[in-house]
């Protein structure tokens, strides 16, 4: 099996929106699922989610380098294969008929959105979103969804673009019209997460988050990725990655994804990228 | 000591030194040299009903294969072991040996006997002929049978189920989920037991059989159980025990506590001992405790151990030894670890506390900082046979840790089996099976871990055959009707 990246883009300072041909998973991935990438047999096991599908032949991820194994995947150019994808994984998000839904989408989050509001509307859903990122320069996806969604609000930390402030902010301005919902999800950093849960909860809104912590199988194996969901021990990647967030323990999350920060500096600063020949690197094309 | 005198005894095997080998993962057990596997092979009394083929869980013909070590026949003596078993090199690593082939060994009942090293003799052969023979390995396929057969997990019981399916002609595909192929002997048993060249090879033996292995296939999410039907004539399931099973006591979120599988997934599969040239980090204190005591909470501990000594991240030149320490409920007599294994454990300075029980994590910022435990004593005897570990009200003892590893026991991996709700589960979670390792639905074969729960290797090797064995019956009888 050859998982070779069939289209690259950078669409950010340090994020990439790749198509990486998979058909056993483009014809099996639902909305909210997501894969594990390695980029080569030394790299971890990346879980990202699945943004987008094609032709049932590739499936579209956009991630953002953050450590060794990220970064040795932007390394590499249309044409290249990565050593391993697996997935589906996770449960698929729950997508209702016919309902009012908000969507909120922050920084690379905004990635794992699109196929959500995607299904929404294919399942007649009216879909509010909301995007955020710290500026202009880090705003993804904005025309794609705009185009799918019924009513987009974009805004940002610094106001370049959209209007200033956080996503929240968006929220209380929808409730303070009187708009209701009858489901939300948030996804991006787990900060915002949380305080857009803590939003909806004040609504009695369900919202569904999508929780990233430190994984490593993907599936089921290692319990290292458990989170406290109603004071009960999930594993994120078989028993969500979307919990309602007015439930989860954020920061028993947060404190669970520090664990390797001192470990993932460490690899940086060694220099192992050697043996990638830097030319075939492509980064900062788009 | 005479000769004679010299022949009640077995032959040790070499083992690296303890002090040494405890900074590194290489292999601790050395082996045999020939002289010495030929003089342990004679020491066999090659015995007409022999008891030692009765103990093993695949029958393999011992008294056969040790004959051809006396008679220095190590290509026909490996050839006799793979007729029962296509993983010798592996099995003779990590059975069970004295509860097993050795632990029947009529040697046993003779006063001041030990039984022969059946293990190290079968270690000895496989090891001879993988050096040796190594590309001219001839492929013995008995005809072709146009059938085939999907295996799921490509764990002991998927290798050698799909093993014996392609030599007796079938179309095998194994899909495994993981990016690397030997479910827990790649996964869970630490390269200083098993070396993962060791088993690399044993698969690719299998894989010369025509076997074709399909990794990052997630059964039920890359590829459904009813797609896998509609492909194949029949399937076998042998996804193992994949689940970790934890305390659940307060404070188990704490950052520095792992669940064995956690553990020893990072050290094996993503080769984290060897970090940062692997992306993959560990975490470990340098005060640990293992709570269990099986294998897998030796493996843990004595990862643990070596860990401590092979990362350092700023000061390569300083020796700073790890302190593991082992808590189990009951007694020394009760560990299900094999005696080899606690032995070397217990030479490599891991210590053991008995009739402790973790009850409760205590944490500061977020990190572990100690475990309180309550003192255990033995009661009656449960359905086990084993003595119930009952607490002792109110005797407590604190240690302070940074690392804590449960090695308590795994649970059936609920992906597969809840994508597909028609395979009936019994009242333990796992898959009910028939006398012939049929599923509840017809054409579906399980064996291993996911039908007993948390087993043995040569276990679920035995499954797998004996499963292979049913879907042949299943499939001639089948074509039988067609016609």
């Amino acid at each position: 099996m050859s998982y070779t990246i069939l289209k690259k883009a950078q669409v950010a300072p340090n994020e990439y929106d790749i198509w990486i041909k998979a058909p056993q998973i483009a014809t099996h991935a639902k909305a909210g699922q997501f894969v594990i990438v390695m980029a080569d047999e030394n790299s971890e096991r990346i879980p990202l989610t699945i943004a987008d599908t094609d032709e049932k032949e590739a499936i579209r991820v956009i991630y953002q380098v953050v450590g060794t194994s990220t970064e040795k995947l932007a390394r590499l150019a249309e044409g290249d294969a990565i050593s391993n994808c697996a997935g589906p994984l996770g449960k698929p998000s729950e997508i209702p008929r016919g309902k009012q839904t908000l969507v909120i989408g922050g920084g690379v989050g905004i990635a794992a959105i699109l196929t959500i509001i995607k299904t929404l509307k294919e399942k007649g859903n009216h879909v509010t979103t909301i995007l955020g990122s710290r500026d202009s320069e880090h705003l993804i996806l904005e025309d794609e969804i705009r185009q799918i969604a019924d009513e987009t609000l974009v805004y940002t930390d610094d106001g370049s673009t959209g209007k200033k402030g956080m996503v929240t902010d968006g929220m209380k301005a929808l409730f303070e019209t009187g708009k209701q919902f009858d489901a939300a999800w948030a996804v991006g950093p787990t900060i915002m997460m949380k305080f857009c849960s803590l939003v909806a909860k004040e609504q009695d809104l369900l919202i569904w988050t999508s929780l990233n912590p430190i994984m490593i199988d993907g599936t089921g194996m290692c319990g290292g990725c458990r989170v406290k969901v109603k004071d009960t021990i999930k594993y994120a990647c078989v028993d969500g990655p979307e919990f309602d967030g007015r439930y989860v323990d954020w920061d028993i999350l947060m404190n669970r994804q520090k664990q390797y920060l001192k470990e993932e500096s460490e690899s940086k600063h060694v220099c192992k990228l050697g043996g990638i020949n830097p030319s075939q690197s492509k980064e900062g094309e788009s | 000591m005479n000769a004679h005198e010299r022949k009640k005894l077995r032959i040790p095997t070499h083992e690296r030194d303890s002090q040494r080998r405890k900074e590194d993962f290489f292999e601790v057990n050395l082996g045999y040299e020939e002289a010495e596997a030929v003089n342990e092979a004679e020491r066999c009394l090659q015995c007409t009903n022999p008891l030692c083929v009765k103990g093993c869980p695949v029958n393999i013909d011992i008294p056969g294969f040790i004959k051809k070590i006396t008679e220095k026949d190590y290509k026909t003596s490996g050839d006799i072991l793979k007729q029962y078993n296509y993983l010798p090199a592996i099995c003779g690593r990590v059975c069970p040996q004295e509860t097993q082939c050795e632990g029947a060994c009529i040697m046993n009942k003779m006063k001041g006997f030990q039984p022969i090293s059946i293990g190290k003799l079968e270690r000895y052969v496989a090891d001879w002929n993988r050096d040796k023979t190594n590309s001219k390995k001839e492929v013995k396929i008995t005809g072709t049978v146009h059938k085939k057969v999907a295996i799921v997990g490509s764990g002991p019981a998927g290798l050698t189920a799909a093993a014996y399916l392609a030599e007796r002609g079938f179309e095998v595909t194994i899909f495994e989920a993981l990016h690397l192929s030997g479910g827990v002997l790649v996964y869970g048993i630490p390269e200083f037991r098993l070396p993962k060249d060791v088993l690399k090879r044993e698969i690719s033996d299998i894989e010369k059989l025509g076997v074709q292995i399909k990794n990052d296939y997630i059964v039920g999410r890359t590829i459904t159980i009813g797609e896998l039907r509609d492909e194949f004539d029949a399937i076998f399931i042998g996804i193992g025990a994949g689940t970790p099973r934890m305390m659940g006591i307060e404070g188990s979120e704490l950052i520095g506590i792992y669940s064995s599988s956690e553990f020893l997934t990072r050290i094996n599969l993503m080769k984290s001992y060897d970090f940062p040239r692997h992306d993959t980090p560990v975490r470990v204190g340098k005060n640990v405790i293992v709570v269990g005591g099986g294998n897998v909470a030796m493996d843990s501990a004595r990862s643990a151990l070596r860990i401590g000594q092979t990362i350092q991240f700023s000061d390569h030149d300083t020796y700073h030894p790890n302190h593991v320490k082992v808590v189990y409920r009951r007694t020394e007599s009760e560990i299900p670890a094999r005696i080899e294994e606690y032995h070397h454990a217990v030479e490599e300075g891991i210590e053991f506390h008995w009739l402790k029980n973790p009850v409760e994590y205590i944490g500061e910022n977020g990190q572990l900082k100690a475990v309180k435990v309550q003192h255990m004593k033995l009661g009656e005897p449960d359905n086990s046979g084993r003595k119930r570990p009952v607490p002792i009200d109110g005797k407590f003892e604190v240690f302070d840790v940074d690392t804590v590893i449960e090695a308590i026991g795994q649970t059936p991996n609920k992906l597969l089996l809840e994508s597909f709700p028609q395979l009936k589960l019994n009242r333990w979670g796992t898959l009910e099976v028939d006398q012939n390792l049929m599923t509840s639905v017809e054409g579906i074969f399980a064996g291993g871990d996911i039908v007993t729960g948390a087993a043995t290797v040569i276990e679920a090797m035995g499954a797998g055959k004996q499963a292979a064995k049913s879907i042949i019956g299943y499939l001639s009888e089948n074509l039988h009707h067609q016609k």
